[in-house]
C-alpha cells in the first residue's frame, strides 16, 4: 500500500504556532480532522518530542512528527504543515523548523520508502523556501512531488 | 556488516535513516544488512551490529555499545550519510 498521498485537506499553509508543540499539534490536528486519527494522537505526537529530544528534526527546516501506532490510529495518515514563523525544536544543527510533515501508522514498518523519498524531496535546499511562498495547497504540492521526483536516488 | 539506524519510536525517522544508508552503501559498493529500530529494543536489535546510525538528539539514550555509534545530522544529506559510513568503515 503507497503512503498516504497530500490532498488540500491535509495541506495547511502558513500556519500560526507560538512553538515547537503548537507546530506539531497543527500537523496532528489536521490529521485529526482528515479522519485519519482520533483527538489523542497529536499529543502523543507531542510527548514522543518531550520524551526523546528534538531528534525529528530530520533536516534543516524540517520536522518529521508522528507517534507510535495506536488504537487512535484509523488509518495511515499523512499531512504537510509550513509555518508563518519558524520555531525551534532545541536541535543543535537543523533549527529553526519551517515545515511539519505529520505521519501517523498503523504498523511500524509501514511505508519505510515512501516516507524516506517524501523526506528526500528535501535535501533539495530550494524546496522549503518554495513551501513558505506557496499560498496554495495545490501549489505545495505540485512543488513536494516534483521535488520528491528529482530527489529519487 | 549489520547497521543499524535507530529514532525514538521506531516508526518514520529511523526508516529514512535505513533507507538513505541502504542507498548510499550500495553506491559505495558495500554489502551490508540494514535494520531500523528504536531505542528501547536497542539492546536486542543491535546485540551484533557493527554500526549504530542515529541523531545528535538520541546518542545519550543508548545504551554501553561495542558498535560504532555513527551520528547523522541531516537525514535527507547522502554526501553527509556516505562520507560518515566510510569513515566508520575505514
Amino acid at each position: 500500500m503507497p503512503l498516504p498521498q497530500l490532498t488540500e485537506a491535509t495541506v495547511r499553509l502558513g500556519a500560526a504556532a507560538r512553538d515547537w508543540r503548537d507546530a506539531v499539534r497543527v500537523a496532528g490536528d489536521v490529521l485529526v480532522a482528515s479522519g485519519s486519527v482520533q483527538s489523542g494522537y497529536p499529543q502523543r505526537m507531542v510527548e514522543v518530542i518531550e520524551e526523546f529530544g528534538a531528534y525529528v528534526v530530520i533536516a534543516p527546516g524540517l520536522a518529521l512528527a508522528h507517534a507510535r501506532p495506536g488504537s487512535d490510529v484509523r488509518a495511515d495518515g499523512l499531512s504537510l504543515v509550513t509555518l508563518q514563523t519558524p520555531v525551534s525544536f532545541g536541535h543543535a544543527h537543523n533549527d529553526p523548523v519551517h515545515v511539519v510533515i505529520g505521519i501517523a501508522v498503523t504498523t511500524a514498518d509501514a511505508h519505510v520508502t515512501g516516507i524516506a523519498d517524501l523526506a528526500n524531496a528535501f535535501n533539495d535546499p530550494d524546496l522549503v523556501p518554495a513551501l513558505g511562498a506557496a499560498t496554495e495547497p495545490a501549489t505545495a504540492i505540485d512543488l513536494i512531488e516534483a521535488a520528491t521526483a528529482r530527489g529519487a536516488v | 556488516m549489520k547497521i543499524v539506524a535507530i529514532c525514538g519510536v521506531g516508526v518514520g525517522t529511523s526508516g529514512i535513516l535505513k533507507v538513505n544508508a541502504e542507498r548510499a552503501l550500495a553506491r559505495l559498493g558495500i554489502e551490508a544488512d540494514v535494520s531500523a529500530s528504536d531505542v528501547g529494543s536497542l539492546e536486542v536489535s543491535a546485540a551484533d551490529a557493527q554500526i549504530i546510525l542515529t541523531s545528535p538528539e538520541l546518542v545519550d539514550k543508548i545504551p554501553p555499545t561495542w558498535a560504532d555509534i555513527v551520528v547523522i545530522d541531516n537525514y535527507v544529506d547522502h554526501a553527509e550519510i556516505e562520507r560518515k559510513l566510510l569513515d566508520a568503515l575505514g
